[in-house]
């Protein structure tokens, strides 16, 4: 592997620092490598494990086995009173969790459907990563509302299974429809992951041996690569593609229903549909510039494959999402300030003075003010771990702004005399441990998937070409698709 | 040509049309109410109501069915009653909040009594219900309180748990998990009506009443048929000091609080 010494990390400069600022080469559509290396570079970063994989592995093993089985066993077994949920707060941070982590599923297919859709060329190596990222978010958020129930072990209810006595459940409840369209979104998402994956893994089944090549071979389905399964396995994820985005919408709807439904002060919003898309998309993006910047600089060749191109692509996406979540929040509070409704009134007085005004604050500022100050600058998009840090401010700003929504909304009531501040116990450990399980799936991932779409990269790589026209050279793209 | 419009069948949500006149209700004269809390020591014997204990009930998950809402003005220790006492619990309403958003039907509304139904063994406790109740009524099990080990005696290596014996047969115990609310006593009612059909009658106005009622020393506490007219509760609800509470929600409640005079 002589050849690829020059990309070890080792090698302190990124690729495209080698090259001029004109230099078409630091783009990653004009930087085209054979075939045969490309694809050996993305095997070599999944067998590349070093002591520090593992004990990262390690540690997150024994805090998923700790913070989340042992905490969620002992909370069934002692019931939900070790959580701080209570009255007026009835769901807590069990919640919030779940609809944190449908907005992290959400980057996923809109980084990977709407931009393959819309044919835009910066998502290409990308897209798998944000992927993983919807099936294992979706997970955590399934756990989350399953840690919420009251009876989890009767939870089968929910499902409209034949029994004796006929019973049925409500399609009238939001919660029915939220499990409608969250199944709906798992099925859907991982299909959608599955076939853009079936053909690095009939490459990762040609270029292993042992276990491995069983486990590439038995998922690969047999893919040869002729013309016919190509065709297929096109018309089926454009298929995918189309489908996955109207499905994307209506669970972040539907998600926002269960609060918008209801009767109460500060949840009985029209707005809050779009609103929380749009949330999603705003906390899934910063969480894509995370996950981008981890892999960049943890994985072997992955300097190659993410570029500050895409650190840049994404920065404008976000900065573009947060002016629209900026547009919904703004819509969303002068509204039911302006309404004047006396439970709303004492609730927005609680909000903006009240001993959580600190969380609402930073909310404002990680969400809105921060994005929008910073994410001008060229220098801050195109820089990774900048890029990385904006996107972590949102992701807790986003946090923050779901724990409004949940618990200290729930504070204020029509009823003054219930008025209480929640206090979370148990809920910091599972929180801790579905952050922790997402992490070990995606690290587990990464060494068993490519996490680089490699013929997507290369089917770029061969559309796009510099051309000469006049003096000017300009990029132009043979369209594949 | 005239519209009518059918109340029973407007403003409700799907399958849940329920008839907006109720049948049982309640009067609730706030003039009398002296907050002594005997009301809620009566439906807490006759409904097997957890004791939470001190800690839980401080941090807010008392299971009163109803509770004493007490309103005052300024910090203490200079403390003045503004507002007074107010009962609180289920309104049982006839366009309730709490029954479509059940994802199990464990809220369903009774056709024959025109009441709020809370079906323990169905529910799985999302608390959707509790979330969406305006009243703030409903209370949720969060945890086997009748059976916390230190509430028990050992009794020859045996757990036993004298408070058990005061159980009310005729009401279920609740096991953690599940939300409950205040039935009106519907034990009660049902009690009277067998009476009374075993008599060839009808219940008669008066004839019983829930815990709550039957414990209030000021007589506070009117209990009865609203769609009857001459009722007791019916004429002291249309005495014109009436009001429902949240009444602009459109939960049509069947409880009226009379106003201060």
């Amino acid at each position: 592997m002589a050849v690829l010494s020059k990309y070890l990390p080792g090698a302190k400069k990124a690729r495209e620092d080698h090259f001029e600022k004109d230099d078409p080469r630091q783009y990653l559509m004009h930087d085209p490598i054979p075939r045969g290396q490309m694809n050996e570079m993305v095997m070599e970063s999944m067998h590349a494990t070093s002591w520090k994989f593992w004990m990262v592995f390690g540690i997150l093993s024994v805090l998923v086995a700790v913070c989340f089985f042992y905490a969620w066993g002992y909370m069934i077994a002692e019931g939900l009173w070790v959580a701080g949920v209570m009255r007026p707060a009835y769901w807590g941070i069990f919640l919030v969790n779940t609809v944190f982590w449908i907005g992290i599923s959400h980057a996923g297919t809109f980084i990977s459907a709407i931009l393959r859709v819309f044919k835009a060329e910066f998502r290409r190596p990308f897209t798998r990563a944000a992927e993983l990222m919807t099936t294992f978010g979706l997970i955590q958020a399934g756990a989350s509302i399953f840690m919420h129930l009251g009876r989890v072990w009767l939870s089968y209810w929910m499902f409209p299974l034949p029994n004796q006595r006929e019973l049925w459940p409500n399609f009238h409840s939001p919660l029915m429809w939220d499990l409608l369209a969250i199944t709906t979104y798992v099925l859907g998402s991982t299909m959608y992951l599955y076939l853009p994956l079936i053909p690095d893994l009939a490459m990762a089944r040609d270029r292993s041996t042992g276990w491995r090549k069983t486990f590439y071979r038995i998922l690969a389905l047999g893919f040869r690569g002729t013309e016919g399964e190509w065709r297929h396995l096109h018309t089926a994820m454009n298929f995918f593609a189309f489908a996955i985005i109207p499905v994307m919408f209506s669970v972040h709807t539907i998600v926002s229903w269960d609060f918008a439904m209801a009767m109460r002060p500060g949840w009985s919003s029209s707005v809050f549909g779009p609103y929380f898309v749009l949330g999603a998309l705003h906390s899934g993006m910063g969480a894509v510039a995370i996950v981008l910047f981890i892999m960049r600089y943890t994985m072997k060749h992955m300097d190659y494959f993410i570029r500050k191109e895409h650190f840049d692509a994404l920065g404008k996406l976000m900065m573009m999402v947060s002016f629209t979540y900026a547009y919904f929040i703004f819509n969303d509070y002068i509204i039911q300030w302006y309404g004047g409704n006396l439970a709303t009134d004492n609730l927005l007085h609680w909000l903006e003075e009240g001993p959580m005004s600190w969380m609402f604050y930073q909310m404002i500022l990680f969400n809105i003010v921060i994005p929008f100050a910073v994410l001008w600058i060229p220098k801050v998009r195109q820089t990774p771990w900048l890029l990385a840090i904006v996107g972590l401010l949102i992701n807790i700003g986003m946090y923050w702004e779901r724990y409004i929504i949940i618990p200290v909304m729930l504070t204020i009531n029509n009823m003054p005399f219930t008025w209480k501040l929640y206090e979370p116990r148990i809920e910091i450990y599972l929180t801790i441990g579905t952050f922790a399980l997402f992490l070990l799936f995606y690290m587990a991932a990464s060494r068993l998937i490519p996490l680089i779409p490699v013929w997507e990269v290369q089917e770029g790589q061969m559309a796009h070409t510099m051309r000469k026209i006049g003096k000017a050279n300009v990029s132009t793209i043979s369209d594949f698709e | 040509m005239q519209m009518t419009v059918d109340l029973n069948r407007v403003g409700a949500k799907g399958a849940i049309a329920e008839a907006a006149e109720g049948k049982w209700g309640m009067s609730i004269d706030r003039d009398l109410c002296t907050g002594c809390q005997a009301c809620v020591a009566a439906c807490a014997m006759e409904n097997n109501i957890s004791f939470v204990g001190e800690e839980d009930a401080g941090y807010g998950r008392t299971q009163h069915w109803i509770r004493i809402e007490r309103f005052w003005e300024g910090a203490y220790p200079n403390v003045k009653i503004a507002g007074g006492y107010q009962p609180m619990m289920c309104q049982q309403c006839g366009h309730a909040p709490c029954e479509p958003v059940c994802p199990v039907f464990a809220t369903p509304h009774s056709d024959a009594e025109q009441l709020n139904l809370q079906v323990y063994n169905r529910c799985i406790g999302t608390r959707y219900c509790a979330n969406n109740c305006p009243y703030q009524a409903r209370s949720f099990n969060w945890r086997d309180y009748h059976t916390m080990p230190e509430r028990g005696n050992m009794v020859n290596g045996k757990l036993v748990f004298p408070l058990h014996n005061q159980f009310n047969p005729d009401v279920t115990v609740r096991r953690r998990g599940v939300m409950e609310k205040c039935t009106f006593c519907i034990q009660r009612i049902h009690k009277a009506q067998d009476k009374a059909k075993s008599e060839g009658r009808e219940v008669m106005d008066g004839e019983f009443a829930p815990a709550c009622a039957q414990a209030c020393p000021a007589d506070a506490i009117t209990f009865g048929r609203i769609d009857h007219k001459d009722s007791l509760v019916s004429q002291r609800s249309n005495e014109g000091r009436g009001v429902k509470h949240l009444e602009d929600l459109n939960t049509l409640p069947r409880v009226t609080y009379l106003k201060e005079g």
